[in-house]
Parts: structure tokens; sequence; C-alpha cells
């Protein structure tokens, strides 16, 4: 890439102390986000993204250490002073969460969520706070923005309530959104809608996302480029028409076989043999060595580097080859 | 808040006010001993006829629910009867007894809700050895006893060091403080233990939640969070348990008033109780009930309109 991408993660590693020692749940990141564009991080729950898109936003647990760098525009997000952090993200990256059920205070009035960001953060005067955000509420797709505004969460569904997330995100007028599984908890009508409205929302704001997600089929629908995650690692990075038959390692392959397709009814679904690892359960070689069916001896002994092939990287020391003609079912 | 919860909770109140005065009263029929005896002198070979009069101008013949009914009748028209003992009406040695019970009360509770809240808000946000502290203390003082601390007390801070009186009840503000300061302080120990506890258990939760962590991502500052989010979700447990406080105090406040010989209503009803003089104990015990369930109801109803949810799930 010619330019500097506007997020930057580069070997990025996080340990967290566990019982009273600090393990390694995130070993190597690599993750880049050009202004305006759209990346899925992709993972079995434990895989460690949620944690990556924390620590974006210098949003960790207490005691955790970041080895390598997230760097925003330029400039490093573990290293700055809290002052900075909190104007940081207050102005420049905002979150959509999982459960807005979970993430928004229940006992306060969706009013007040919405506006919090702007008033306490960045000084806005309430009745001016409103105004933007009764807007925004309009443009989510909530017609009674006003009636909305009075009401508090338990009286909301949890669709709307993710579209009330979804605004008070956009209110901050961020360059960056991190929607850490934000349609995991709806149903699946209501997925849709919520993610319609983040697509036009992006398309309006030429905003860039980062969407966490365990769900290939929509990062690639949604997003120009996938970053897979296992076990704490990126194993492989890349655009998202090359997801479905021509993905270089082994453990995308096998995810692509585990799900279940609209094309080939009837076909057996494949599950990974062995089960997923957390991040400081790895051993030395290659963490998805245990569960491959392309390992050998050098996979259980040398943790693969990530290395590019053709228009992405895989941290592989057999990547499949890309000239085979294949489909993601024969893997 | 709905207005058919409300409704709810005081045709409750109602209720467990008629239940309990029903013990009440059930309580002192069952009571061996005839006070009549002790009202002419305790001789052995009382006049039946001076007995008699006596029983009847005392109701102390009617049949039960007849005595209760005309009791409870003249309870609610503010004539509790006359004491046996003291030869004055029921009333009247409460309206002199109720200001310091109040007083006492009063105190306590200001003292619990005080150093309850500060110590457990103190402790969660701290956390490490302040907090490993504070619990131990907290839990030590749930421990001990009124009666116990009472006694605790008066060595400490009367005998040891001459900072406070240790006996009566005082004149005027100033006097009333510092007289009152012990007993409060012997009494509101055991929930100053009880809500810093609480506190701290809720501080710790809402500190961890997630809507916390939404706040903090979208760069509120810690003081506004802690203040907004932590403080203002923690409350609603911590109010619970105060209330919760506030009425055992009540409850307990005879154990004070008798350690420290501050006089009051508990007082007067160990005094009475040991004496037989049934229309007082009634009169006090009815006394505390309603104001026992008075304040949970109060608390109740605060409750929920601070947290709406939880009158939902009561609906449900």
């Amino acid at each position: 890439m010619s330019t500097e991408p506007l997020l930057r993660i580069d070997a990025l590693g996080i340990d967290l102390p566990l019982d009273g020692e600090l393990r390694t749940v995130v070993h190597r990141v690599d993750l880049g986000i050009p202004e305006g564009a759209a990346v899925a991080l992709v993972g079995e729950s434990g895989s460690g993204k949620s944690l990556t898109a924390r620590s974006v936003l210098g949003l960790l647990p207490p005691g955790a250490r970041v080895h390598g760098e997230v760097l925003f525009a330029g400039e490093s997000v573990p290293r700055m002073r809290p002052e900075r952090l909190r104007a940081f993200r207050a102005t420049d990256v905002a979150m959509v969460f999982q459960d807005p059920r979970a993430h928004i205070n229940p006992a306060r009035g969706i009013g007040d969520f919405l506006i919090e960001g702007l008033t306490t953060a960045r000084g806005v005067p309430a009745a001016e706070a409103s105004r933007k955000v009764t807007a925004i509420l309009r443009e989510v797709g909530i017609p009674d923005a006003e009636r909305r505004m009075r009401q508090r969460p338990h009286e909301l569904s949890g669709g709307l309530l993710q579209r009330v997330m979804i605004a008070a995100a956009l209110a901050a007028e961020p360059r960056l959104l991190l929607a850490d599984e934000p349609t995991t908890a709806l149903d699946v009508t209501t997925q849709e809608e919520v993610m319609a409205i983040i697509g036009e929302a992006r398309a309006a704001r030429g905003l860039a996302l980062l969407f966490i997600t365990h769900d290939l089929e929509l990062a690639a629908a949604v997003c120009d480029r996938v970053a897979v995650m296992y076990a704490g690692t990126t194993v492989e990075e890349l655009p998202a028409d090359r997801l479905r038959g021509r993905a270089s390692h082994p453990y995308t392959r096998a995810l692509l076989a585990s799900r279940p397709s609209v094309s080939d009814i009837g076909a057996q679904l494949r599950s990974i043999p062995g089960r997923p690892l957390s991040g400081f359960e790895v051993p030395g070689g290659c963490a998805f060595g245990d569960r491959c069916p392309r390992a050998r001896d050098l996979c259980r002994t040398d943790r693969p580097e990530p290395a590019s092939v053709e228009d992405g990287t895989a941290a592989c020391h057999f990547p499949h080859p890309l000239t085979l003609e294949e489909t993601g079912r024969h893997a | 808040m709905s207005p058919r919860f409300a409704a709810t909770r005081l045709a409750m109140l109602v209720v467990t006010v008629l239940v309990s005065s029903l013990a009440i009263h059930g309580a002192m029929f069952l009571t061996p001993g005839d006070p009549a005896t002790l009202l002419v002198g305790g001789s052995r070979n009382p006049d039946p006829a001076v007995l008699a009069q006596i029983h009847r101008a005392y109701h102390l013949d009617d049949p039960f629910l007849q005595g209760y009914w005309h009791w409870l009748g003249d309870c609610l028209r503010g004539d509790f009867g006359k004491s046996l003992v003291y030869r004055d009406s029921v009333a009247d040695l409460i309206g002199d007894r109720a200001g310091t019970t109040l007083a006492l009360v009063l105190y306590a509770s200001v003292l619990v809700l005080a150093a309850g809240t500060v110590i457990g808000t103190v402790a969660a946000l701290r956390g490490g050895r302040t907090e490993t502290l504070a619990t131990t203390v907290t839990a030590g003082a749930m421990a001990v006893p009124t009666f116990v601390m009472a006694v605790l007390l008066i060595w400490l801070f009367a005998v040891k060091l001459p900072w406070f009186p240790v006996y009566g009840s005082g004149e005027g503000f100033t006097g009333t403080l510092t007289h009152l300061t012990l007993p409060a302080a012997a009494l509101a120990m055991t929930w100053i233990g009880y809500v810093a506890q609480v506190t701290r258990t809720a501080v710790r939760a809402e500190m961890r939640s997630e809507h916390v962590e939404t706040a903090r991502s979208r760069g509120v500052p810690e003081r506004t969070v802690i203040r907004r989010h932590v403080l203002h979700n923690a409350s609603g447990p911590v109010f619970a348990v105060s209330g919760v406080g506030i009425a055992g105090i009540i409850a307990t406040a005879a154990v004070a008033e008798q350690a420290f010989g501050t006089g009051g209503l508990g007082a007067l009803m160990i005094e009475a109780a040991a004496k037989q003089d049934m229309a007082v104990v009634q009169a006090v015990s009815l006394i505390f009930v309603v104001v026992f369930v008075l304040i949970n109801t109060a608390v109740d109803l605060i409750s929920t309109a601070l947290d709406p949810r939880a009158a939902q799930k009561e609906a449900r």
C-alpha cells in the first residue's frame, strides 16, 4: 500500500493477568485499514478478536500489557497519555458493542445515553446535542425519535436498541467505526437491517469500518478485506472476493468448508478435528498445527511468520497454492 | 412506577400491620398472670370486687376478638389506653419519650448511610490494601452484637478517654448530640458493616459492567463515569439494604437506650414488659411495627422509582 492506512496494527501482542500471572492471549495481529475501507476480523470465540478491537481504543482490562504497535493516523494508541486517549475516544473512533442491552446503561434514559458522549466528552450544549442525535436517530430508521429519546432501554426491542447504539457511535462523527459482532445478539431479520444501516452510514460519511464477526459469509459480503484470526494470531489476510475457494491458509479453508452452503445443499458439513485453542494455550510451532491436514514436522517446531501470498498475507509454512483450480468444499 | 404497583404495596402495608397487631394483642392475651393483682399492690388476698372493677375498667375480661377490635379502634383514634403502672395515658408516656428515640434512630441512620456508603465506595474504587482492610474491619463490625459494642464504646470513649458522657439523654441540641453519639454509634456499627459491604460489592460489579465500558469507550471522563454510571447504578441495592438497616436500628434501639440509660420508647417497653404493663407494651410494639413497615414500603417505592426494571419484574 502506497499511503499510510488510517489504522495500522503491527505485530500486536496482548498479555493479560490470569490467575495471578501474565498470559499471552494475543500473539500476533497484523492489520491495516485504509481511510474509508471496511475490514473484517473473523475468528472463533476466544481467538482474541474482541481484545484486538478494544486495543484500538486503548480499552484493555487493568494489568494488560501490549506489545507491538497500534497506529491511528500515524499516532501510537498504546503510548497515548490518559487525557489524549480520552479525546481520541471521543472524536476519532467509536465502537458498537455486541449486546446493546448490557452495553447501554439500563438505569438511564435513551436520550441521556445518546447525548452523553457529546455533552460530557466534547462539551456540546445539551440542546444542540439533542437536536443532532434526533436527526441521526431518524437516519438510522427510528422515525419517532423524540418519543424514543424519552424512553428507557427496557422499553425498546433489541434491534431498536442496537440502532440507538449505532446512532450514539455516529453522533461522535468518528473516522473509524469498530463493530464488535453487532448483530450476534439479534434475530436474523433484524441482523440484516442493522448491517444495512451500518452500510448506509458508512457510504454517507466515508467511514472506515473494523467489523468483528465469526460469520465468514457476512464478512465477505460487507467488507473489502478479511483478516482471519486463530488462537490469538491473524493467520491470513486477503481480499474478500478471494475468500471463497482461493484462500491460502488451511484454517481459512477449513472454516469455509465447515459452514453450510446455499449452492451445495445436502453435502455433509466438515468439522475441524480437535478443539479451538485460546491464545494462552498455544504451544510452540504453528497454533493450528495439531488440527491441520497439511501439517508437517516443521509446523510443530517453528511458528510461521506472516508472508505475502499474492495480494494478501498468510502465516503458514505450506499455504495452498493459488494456481490450482479448486472450490472451497474440497480443501 | 405504576399506580398499581404503589397501590399493591400500600395494601400489603395495611395487611402486615393488621396481622402483626393481631399477633401483638394475642401475645398479651396469652401472657400468664393477672395484671390487676399487680395494680392492687400484689397483696396475697386482693379484694375480688376491686379486681373485678379493674378488669372492667381495663377491658381485661372481654373475649379475644372483641377486645382486639376495641383496642385497635382506640389505637386508630390515638387512644392507646391507660398504663396500669404509671397511671398515665399511654399516649402521653409515648409522647414524652418518642423524641429521644427518634433523635437516636435518625442519628444512627445518618451514621449508617454516611459511613457505610463512603467506606464501601472508597474500598471498591481504591482496591488493593484499602479494600482488604475495609472488608476485614466491616466484617468485624457486622459480627459484634449491639450490647457488646455498647460496652466497648463506653469503656473506650467514656472511661479510658473521657470524651463522651456515659449516661442520660442531655439537654439542648449539642447536649443531645454528645449524649446520643455513643448509643447511636453502638446501634449503627453492625449496619455500617452491612452497608459498606453491599456498597463495595455493588460498586465493584458496576465498575466491571459492560455499560461502564461503553461510557469509557466514548471518552467520557472517568469521574463522570463513576458518578453517572457506577454510583448511580450501585445506589439501588445500597439504598435497599440501608432501608432494612434503619428498620433494624429501630428494632434494636431498646438495647442501646437501656445500655446508655438515654430513656426512650425502647427503654419504656423493656420496663413495661418487666412490670406486665400490657397497654404500654402493646402500644410501643404496634408503633415499632408500623414504623418498620412504613420504612420498608418507602424503600420499595423509592427503589422502583430509581430502577423501573424492578417494578417490571414484580408485575410479571
